[in-house]
């Protein structure tokens, strides 16, 4: 099913808002997105048809923006802030952990496809430092003994059967 | 001087549960917008706001009623932004003012919208807030439901729709047009200033963009008067400032203190940081964000307004402020700084794209064992190329953690290199931080 067909009432509601159809392109791939898994070629054509721009514009803003994934990520997307000052209050400590733990690197996804572990920059709670999120849910003060709690946490709430969103479009725990 | 008994903006810590509508109504939400609908004309609001000497919060401390004023008269619609898209290191204030108490954010934007006679005003939440989003479209919606916001607004006949955009991960779209670029639905590179915001900006049109915490402000100068307001603070810097405390003091987090608050006691009081942990020296003191450059602890005594900071070769910016002790080396904060604007070129200009990357690959083997004869003088090179010649404040803002680091501690630079040549091996660093190489 298209994403037009499954998600039609809430990209009209968004697209409704603007005074643009284009300034509606984040919010429609964030859907495709969660929809796919990823951003796929066709997801980004689908989302180019609907607002009637030209695709090469979409891809590009596609590959401009770091929450945007154009390449598969796991179910969940841990996203650990190795920024100043959370570098130097435990955050390199943190991913080392995380490495070791989901025995994955940076910018690697488990084979379960389950966890994918990324760096990026600050996360704007510097005074909770470790801190990542998890599809865009803080996870604070995160030293690296809570780390298989929080971790069993997040497998637990994907085999519920929870709708989860890469994205960050839903209510969240 | 003492701590505020009363916040202007982070008043979650004076009400509980600000966050609830019901609660922010009982405590004297929206009694601005009743006060300015009913008896102010929206020039008057705007003569309060210069008066009252509010200045930008979101780094540049700009006069938010001077601003307000350039709009051209007579062209219409106008558009009213809020900069929601709070990235800079070490600041965190508007994501507890989102997170808390965010009717005073929509107050403050409705008000500000009357003073402009615009219509339609945006909050661009960064990406990452996914959860800050919700809860201020949740507080939006309550808005309309309660005729504050919609057609007739508490039937003055002034109508205004407020729309929350969240963004997907781009420092670079804090910058103003570069924020209206990525509202259009297009990649975030900033616009050749002139024309200005206020003539051309979200679709071409006159458009007025704040920071959360500078709108945050207004309700409060417009429900207690200017004089009340002006109680706080300096002569030229009135009011209050939430200043993000982070690094390794004892008590990191968000401070809300009068303007010329000096900058050891924000650091040392009990109220405040608390010191720094385990008895440690002050190295580094980043005061606003990674774009201000830095202080020692020689200079602890600089009271934090724009004019003191600026007088001590930095700035206020966005009110954070990194404290880092000894245990940290400057050529590592240089790295990790430079890193991120790297990591936040947009690419479209040469100096600002090419210079962050070849700070960086020379800081990254100066970190890492790897230093040679004449690194010094390349990292001199690269950022007096850089300065002046960026398209905007992002690369320029690059330049500023090499050379503060470059002019308060060479010795570390020449022992780096030292060790490295002299076969030392491994990394030199404190802390062992893997090159990131997107
Ligand atoms: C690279 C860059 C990033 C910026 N990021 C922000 C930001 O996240 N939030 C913000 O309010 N201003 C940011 N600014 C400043 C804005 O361009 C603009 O001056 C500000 O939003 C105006 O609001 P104010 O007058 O209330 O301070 C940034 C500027 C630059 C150059
Ligand atoms: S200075 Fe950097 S961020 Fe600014 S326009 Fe140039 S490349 Fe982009
Ligand atoms: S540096 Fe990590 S949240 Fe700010």
């Amino acid at each position: 099913m298209s994403l037009r067909e499954k998600h039609g009432a809430e990209i009209d509601a968004i697209v409704g808002k603007y005074a643009q159809k284009r300034s509606a392109v984040l919010a429609l791939l964030y859907i495709a997105q969660d929809e796919y898994g990823y951003l796929t070629d066709a997801g980004v054509r689908e989302v180019a048809e609907i607002l009637e721009m030209p695709p090469t514009d979409v891809f590009e803003v596609a590959g401009f923006y770091s929450l945007l994934y154009e390449q598969p990520v796991g179910k969940w997307v841990l996203q650990v802030c190795d920024d100043v000052p959370c570098c130097f209050s435990g955050a390199e400590e943190l991913i080392t952990a995380l490495e070791d733990t989901l025995g994955i690197k940076v910018d690697q996804t488990t084979a379960d496809g389950m966890f994918t572990l990324q760096r990026v920059k600050c996360l704007a709670d510097c005074n909770r430092a470790p801190l990542m999120q998890a599809n865009l849910e803080y996870y604070r003060d995160l030293t690296p003994d809570r780390i298989d709690g929080v971790l069993d946490e997040l497998r637990t709430r994907a085999a519920s059967g929870e709708k989860l969103s890469i994205s960050g479009r839903f209510a969240e725990r | 001087m003492p701590p505020l008994t009363e916040h202007i903006v982070l008043r979650d810590l004076d009400v509980p549960n600000i966050g609830d509508q019901e609660v922010y109504i009982q405590n004297g939400g929206y009694e601005a917008l009743r006060i300015a609908l009913k008896e102010k004309t929206p020039a008057d609001v705007m003569t309060m706001v210069k008066d009252a000497g509010l200045r930008g919060r979101g780094g540049a401390g700009f006069p938010a009623g001077v601003k307000w004023g350039f709009l051209p008269k007579g062209v219409y619609p106008r558009y009213l932004l809020c900069n929601c898209d709070e990235s800079e290191p070490g600041t965190f204030n508007n994501h507890q003012i989102v997170d808390r108490n965010p009717h005073q954010l929509i107050e403050g934007i409705i008000l500000a919208a009357y003073a402009i006679e615009c219509h339609t005003a945006f909050i661009y939440v960064r990406g990452e807030f996914a959860h800050a989003a919700r809860t201020l479209q949740r507080a939006v919606d309550q808005a309309y439901e309660k005729g504050f916001l919609g057609k007739d607004i508490l039937g003055s006949g002034f109508e205004l729709d407020i729309i929350v955009h969240r963004g997907a991960g781009a420092y670079i779209c804090g910058e103003e047009t570069a924020l209206m670029e990525s509202l259009e639905g297009k990649i975030g590179q900033p616009r050749l200033k002139p024309p200005f915001p206020a003539v051309a900006g979200l679709y071409g049109k006159p458009t007025i963009i704040n920071n959360v915490e500078t709108l945050t402000n207004v309700p409060m100068i417009v429900r207690k008067g200017v004089e009340w307001y002006r109680t706080f603070g300096t002569e030229r810097s009135p009011g209050t400032k939430v200043f993000s405390l982070s690094g390794h003091v004892n008590r990191p987090g968000n401070y809300e203190v009068p303007f010329g608050t000096p900058l050891r006691e924000l650091i040392e009081a009990d109220y405040y940081g608390g010191g720094m942990r385990n008895g440690n020296q002050v190295k580094i003191v980043v005061p606003g964000g990674a774009s201000a450059a830095w202080l020692t602890a020689a200079q602890l005594d600089v009271t934090m307004d724009y004019e003191a900071l600026a007088a001590a070769g930095t700035m206020l910016g966005s009110g954070g402020v990194i404290v880092l002790d000894e245990t940290v080396s400057a050529v590592e904060v240089a790295y990790k700084m430079d890193e991120f604007f790297k990591h936040e070129s947009c690419g479209k200009c040469t100096p600002c794209r090419e210079g962050t990357h070849f700070l960086v690959k020379v800081l990254h083997r100066l970190n890492h064992g790897g230093g040679r004869q004449g690194d010094i003088p390349i990292l001199h090179d690269v950022y007096n190329q850089m300065a002046g010649n960026c398209f905007c404040l992002l690369g320029e803002s690059a330049v500023v953690p090499i050379r503060s680091a470059l002019k308060l501690f060479p010795h570390e630079f020449e022992e780096a290199i030292a060790r490295a040549t002299a076969g030392a091996n491994g990394a030199n660093g404190k802390h062992a931080i893997a090159l990131v190489t997107h």
